[in-house]
């Protein structure tokens, strides 16, 4: 099953190859990792998207929660959450598909953020199913590039993931 | 008082109380080597091999419990380290190991002796840290301290570039006296609703066993484990690392379990209703195959680290908590309960065990005119009175040692346990001397593994730290020829070595006493000629019967009531006991 594994930890040269470290040693799986400080400049916060059956998902918290640098950690596959993930992609286009793909762009809610002569990037958010939907309804030859962030995630209601 | 980068750690190590700083000089440590040079409360031992100051501060750290302490160079001298590092982090052992680094200006462009330190270490550390400014190092170290002994202890590394250590650059010193660190909290506090729940199955048992590991011998649980046990008059059996925190001679010790233990601890672990696991992890050596291990009972598993609970075997009621609390709290719980255990349900059991426990699992041929390793154990078991801290290597010989040394208490087994590390024994051997002067102290080797840190007889001659090596020499790689002969047919690839030294001449020219001793009738002599020689370190070149193999034995791939036992001298069979 996929999981979301939320993190706060010290933000300190080295912390993330401590989470990587462990992921690769162990052989656990990651789909997306991402990381950034928080509004507190002595705190990352770190999103993992993870699978794994119970057990596997059992010790890929007890293990993150015993690295030092870890100051709290939640599995928000458990509990309400919202998630979000950001996508730039770079799509070719020409006199008669410009407007084709400014539609689609519109329909999935993008905004298009450059614009040259014969190209587009397309700013898209959301949940990662609607990013994996809007790729699949473009016209994979016309596609440059894409990078995706991975999701981030935070729970829903007053509750949250803070010291 | 304003010090240098240099002076403040050792300072540091003064306000930490450290005796003894295992180390090696060179370039990147110089300023601290000359810091050292200035002061005599931190005695440095200076070995031979940055491996053998890793097993030495180990090994002191396991004999005393208090943390070892290491300092090396940068470049190889920090990945001599890390055999070492990795060693006492399999074992949970407190250490603190510093290491000096190129200078922070040179840092990642290849430098003369620069490794990555922080990064070679990183997954056999409990933690590690860079220190990047002098201001950091005071408390830098108090952390180092704090993380490598508290909780589930293990190594930290400090690795410290030559520039944050200059003589030219003084600031202030202060050690705090205490540190809070928000995203570490190593002892947590047991859950009540489960320390009952635990006893009420305990109470409830029908065939109980307590399997009792290294956690017990590093949580100071000994005595608190002993109460318990002989208050439920359980049996009792204890892993490689748990050897000694259980009184090995008292009857309700079955013994150590796992592939060489015994056949009446790996048969009642087999045919348990209610187990409780105390301080240990479910080794894979201790477990057998997982699928078949313990079918009919449930598993209490006590233990300090969260995650070591279900990590290979699911257990029914995990109390997180140190056991030395827990055990005290349990005691007092099972004294109040109105439940007992049924005194005849009890006798049935230890029937049972009575009559696996008399198949001798552990005998051998007495009648050869070889000398067998077993003997020798037993007879250093003799004259040192089971008083001796016995340091090992890894092979054969450890288990003979681990199984006819009988420890009655803790701290005095001392052995690589986790990560198998042939080497150790000397170093270990010398810093176990080195915290206990009075003490009798012995090395049981194999003629592969003492060659691994033979130079460390310098070390022992410079220190003056007399202690007998037992060198249980079979020419063979013996564990590995043992593995050869059962799955390989006998084909017994590079397990030998046909120039294997004169290990009397050796010792002597490192200036100790070499004595070799060939036969059955010379052994006992022999031992009792080395152990008078109370002052020096005497090298016991025993050469002992090639063809011996440990017993019993879980072959790969099966499970604990699938032992194999010699019967007839020599003859693997299977044997299942009424
Ligand atoms: C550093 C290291 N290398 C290899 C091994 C694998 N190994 C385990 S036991 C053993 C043989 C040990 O031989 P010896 O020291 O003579 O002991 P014996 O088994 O003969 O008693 C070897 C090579 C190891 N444990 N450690
Ligand atoms: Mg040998």
């Amino acid at each position: 099953m996929r999981h979301i594994i939320s993190i706060l930890i010290e933000n300190e040269a080295g912390a993330l190859s401590r989470v990587a470290g462990l992921f690769s040693a162990r052989g656990y799986n990651i789909e997306s990792l991402t990381v950034a400080p928080t509004e507190d400049e002595t705190l990352s916060r770190m999103t993992i998207v993870t699978r794994g059956n119970e057990d596997v998902i059992e010790q890929i918290t007890k293990q993150l929660n015993k690295l030092i640098d870890v100051v709290k950690l939640i599995d928000l596959a458990e509990i309400p959450h919202v998630e979000c993930e950001l996508m730039l992609v770079k799509v070719a286009i020409n006199l008669e598909s410009r407007e084709e793909i400014k539609r689609l762009v519109d329909i999935f809610r993008g905004k298009v953020i450059d614009v040259s002569s014969n190209s587009y990037v397309i700013e898209m958010t959301g949940a990662s199913d609607k990013l994996d939907a809007f790729i699949k309804a473009l016209d994979t030859k016309c596609i440059i590039e894409t990078v995706r962030s991975g999701p981030t995630s935070m729970s829903r209601g007053a509750d949250g993931l803070h010291l | 008082m304003e010090l240098s980068g240099g002076q403040i750690v050792v300072q540091c190590l003064k306000d930490e109380g450290v005796e003894f700083l295992f180390g090696y000089p060179g370039g990147a440590v110089l300023h601290l080597y000359d810091a050292i040079f200035h002061q005599e409360d931190v005695k440095h031992i200076l070995v031979r091999h940055e491996q053998a100051a890793t097993h030495a501060a180990d090994a002191y750290a396991r004999a005393t419990g208090r943390p070892g302490v290491v300092l090396v160079t940068s470049g190889p001298g920090a990945t001599n380290a890390v055999t070492g590092i990795a060693t006492a982090y399999m074992d949970s052992i407190p250490m603190v190991i510093i290491s000096g680094q190129v200078p922070t200006a040179v840092i990642g462009s290849d430098a003369f002796q620069e490794v990555d330190m922080v990064g070679i270490t990183r997954p056999c550390v409990k933690h590690n840290f860079l220190v990047k400014d002098i201001k950091d190092i005071a408390e830098t170290m108090k952390k180092a301290f704090y993380v490598a002994t508290t909780g589930r202890s293990g190594p930290v590394v400090i690795d410290i570039p030559k520039d944050i250590t200059d003589p030219n650059i003084k600031i202030p010193y202060n050690y705090p006296d205490a540190i809070v660190m928000r995203s570490y909290n190593p002892e947590p506090q047991a859950d009540l609703g489960k320390v009952k729940e635990a006893v009420d199955l305990l109470l409830s048992a029908k065939r109980p066993v307590i399997y009792s590991g290294g956690g017990v011998v590093l949580g100071e649980g000994s005595a608190e484990l002993t109460e318990f046990t002989q208050h439920l008059g359980f049996p009792t059996t204890q892993t490689l690392m748990g050897l000694g925190a259980y009184p090995a001679t008292d009857k309700q010790s079955i013994g150590m379990l796992g592939m060489h233990g015994t056949y009446e601890s790996n048969l009642a672990m087999h045919e348990s209703d209610v187990i409780i696991a105390i301080g240990v992890r479910f080794d894979d050596r201790v477990t057998g195959k997982l699928a078949e291990f313990c079918p009919h009972a449930k598993i209490i598993h006590i233990d300090i680290d969260p995650a070591s609970i279900s990590k290979t075997v699911k257990v029914d009621i995990a109390i997180v908590g140190s056991v030395k609390p827990v055990l005290t709290e349990m005691l007092q719980l099972i004294k109040a309960h109105s439940e007992k255990n049924s005194a005849d349900d009890l006798a049935s059991w230890w029937a049972r065990i009575e009559q696996w426990r008399s198949v001798n699992c552990l005998e051998f041929d007495r009648t050869t005119d070889e000398i067998k390793p077993q003997a020798v154990v037993e007879e250093v078991y003799k004259i040192t009175k089971g008083e001796a801290y016995v340091t090992s290597d890894v092979g054969q010989h450890q288990m003979y040692a681990a199984q006819f040394y009988h420890f009655d208490k803790p701290r005095r087994w001392i052995n690589s346990g986790g990560l198998g590390t042939m080497g150790f024994g000397l170093p270990a051997a010398i810093g176990v001397k080195l915290a206990h002067p009075e003490a009798e102290v012995v090395c049981i080797t194999g003629e592969a593994s003492i060659q691994m840190c033979i130079q460390e007889l310098a070390t022992a001659a410079q220190y003056n730290t007399p202690i007998k090596i037992i060198n249980l020499n079979n020419r063979y790689m013996g564990m590995v020829r043992q593995w050869q002969e059962f799955d390989y047919e006998s084909r017994y690839s590079q397990s030998y070595m046909d120039t294997i030294p004169d290990f009397v001449k050796l010792a002597e020219a490192y200036g100790h006493v070499g004595i070799r001793v060939e036969h059955p009738d010379d052994l006992q002599g022999a031992l009792e000629k080395a152990f008078a020689l109370k002052d020096r370190t005497v090298f016991v070149d025993v050469l002992t019967d090639r063809t011996e193999n440990v017993y019993p034995m879980i072959e790969a791939g099966k499970g604990h009531q699938d032992m194999t036992l010699r019967v007839a001298p020599g003859t693997p069979i299977n044997r299942e006991l009424a």
